[in-house]
């Protein structure tokens, strides 16, 4: 019996522990920050009790959450019911397995890094589907209907935007894809795609102004009405991780990942992983602003965006970029 | 290598059984959900193989959008279980036939002689394993040898979708729909008009 093989298993949990213990932890920053920033849009003060300048509100809120009841509905399908927070959680966590924080910093480096990601979003709409259906009730069955067509819609302008940055890097390989910015980060060649797929990732992630699957005004709390107490915080953890993952795909597809804007020298010597944390908190607060900002979309008006805007334009620039690669000759290998 | 067995007779066996409730669950959003458990398991044997591209185009375009849409259907679908159930001894000889069909079909298939295929060399349920990525060699095989039956899938795929859009587009009268443009260029000379209205009359 030769330990190699305990020993590959022990540092592969160790590496997934320094992924999942600090995407956690800033969960629940990144819902402090959320509060604090709202609330400066709204010139309120926010969370300032807990801890100073009320910046351990966040915990406090998941311990009374857990300690809370878990009720699970009569009615309910309670298999489905269970499972539903758990795979929504374990999804917005699988993700994390392929993204690169700094040059090697990375779990697992596979050749389809890219497609990998867009298989686990595109996996994240059967938590919201399953909750929906197995709670048994019109609220929840509503947000998940909504919620179904919302993803499946605008995975396919996603799908396109990564296809447009695929033709100017040529792997599928997410480190390839940020070494493929050294001269320039594609922000600024595929502006237009940057947008759409900052919008698109704001409706992948249910968040304002898309947040219609759980639109408080008309449909109580969308899919998960019925849940509460931990099932309620998986849910919640599971969204907000969701939004760091896609706000790192957005660095690493169109801000360069982990390189410096320019590589001059007080800025090259920063560590990656700091320059990705600092790209991917300007996106997130990115999308808080957004929050503060939008009114709700309606929702003939989200599907008419996703399908007669986004998809052709999304097309169209499909084309554009790759004429443009071959008449230039600038297509990679 | 003991890892990878075990990992493979993992998710095979989930594949086999997941398969098995597909038929036998009660519920048939359960049978959907074991449906999808399945295709995950077979998306992990790809990866087992080396086919780490179909693996996850299984992933993106089976569980993330076609088992979505099914799932929604069934879903909305008001089953009567009992019901459901009543032709089983009537359909048990036609679905035994086809599974005897595809079973002997299977057996052909491992048995016969492959050395009239294309790649006379190697046998293709080997998996190649080489340095170039195999989503490279699907993209090289893809738009050389089988460019011709690659554009005839797409235009089969558009008719298909031509077909579908046809028959499910009806216009209704009486549906109210907005005009975006015609919205957007909307100001206050426009969508405001002032009328002096005398006491007592009205408009």
């Amino acid at each position: 019996m030769n330990y190699d093989i305990l020993i590959t298993g022990l540092i592969i949990i160790a590496q997934i522990l320094a992924v999942v213990v600090p995407v956690l932890i800033s969960v629940a920053f990144l819902v402090y920050a959320e509060r604090k920033v709202l609330a400066l849009i709204q010139l309120r003060r926010g969370p300032n009790i807990v801890g100073p300048f009320g910046i351990l509100q966040s915990f406090a809120d998941a311990l009374k959450l857990i300690t809370k009841e878990n009720i699970i509905p009569s009615g309910s399908n309670k298999i489905v019911f269970i499972l539903a927070p758990i795979i929504t959680m374990v999804l917005s966590l699988a993700g994390w397995a392929v993204i690169p924080f700094a040059p090697g910093w990375v779990i697992s480096d596979i050749n389809v890094g890219i497609m990998y990601l867009f298989a686990v979003s595109s996996l994240g709409v059967y938590g919201i589907i399953m909750a929906g259906w197995a709670s048994n009730s019109q609220y929840p069955f509503l947000g998940a209907l909504r919620s179904a067509a919302q993803m499946v819609s605008y995975e396919v302008s996603i799908g396109f935007v990564i296809i447009t940055v695929l033709l100017c890097v040529g792997s599928l390989n997410l480190s390839k894809i940020v070494l493929a910015q050294q001269t320039v980060w594609f922000a600024i060649p595929l502006l237009p795609m940057f947008i759409i797929f900052f919008i698109s990732a704001l409706a992948e992630t249910n968040r304002l102004p898309f947040d219609l699957p759980e639109d408080e005004s008309t449909l109580v709390a969308g899919f998960f009405t019925e849940y509460s107490s931990a099932s309620f915080v998986l849910f919640f953890l599971g969204e907000y991780a969701s939004m760091i993952l896609m706000s790192s795909m957005t660095v690493i597809l169109f801000l360069g990942g982990w390189l410096p804007p320019f590589d001059v020298y007080p800025l090259n010597v920063v560590p990656g992983v700091i320059w990705f944390s600092v790209k991917v908190i300007f996106i997130l607060f990115l999308f808080i602003w957004v929050r503060g900002t939008f009114p709700r979309y309606r929702y003939d008006q989200l599907m008419r965006l996703g399908w007669k805007v986004f998809l052709p334009f999304s097309l169209f620039w499909v084309v554009v970029t790759s004429g443009f690669l071959v008449y230039f000759d600038m297509l990679p290998n | 290598m003991v890892i990878y067995s075990l990992t493979f007779y993992l998710f095979s066996s989930v594949a086999v059984l997941s398969a098995l409730m597909v038929i036998s669950a009660k519920n048939p959003v359960h049978s959907v959900l074991f449906l999808i458990l399945s295709f995950v398991n077979a998306s992990g044997l790809f990866v087992l193989l080396g086919a780490e591209f179909l693996a996850m185009i299984l992933v993106v375009v089976y569980v993330g959008a076609v088992a979505v849409l099914f799932l929604f259907v069934v879903m909305m679908l008001d089953i009567n279980f009992v019901k459901l159930r009543e032709g089983f001894l009537q359909y048990l000889p036609f679905g035994a036939l086809l599974g005897i069909v595809l079973v002997i079909e299977l057996g052909i298939l491992f048995l016969t002689d492959r050395s009239s295929n294309i790649y006379n060399n190697q046998t293709p349920l080997q998996p190649i394993i080489s340095e170039t990525e195999n989503t490279k060699m699907i993209g090289q095989i893809l738009y050389t040898e089988y460019f011709y039956l690659f554009q005839i899938c797409g235009i089969i795929l558009l008719v298909a979708m031509i077909g579908s859009i046809t028959l499910t587009l009806r216009d209704k009268g009486g549906v109210k729909r907005q005009n975006i443009d015609s919205q957007n260029t909307v100001d206050a000379s426009t969508a405001i008009e002032k009328k002096k209205v005398k006491l007592g009359e009205g408009i």
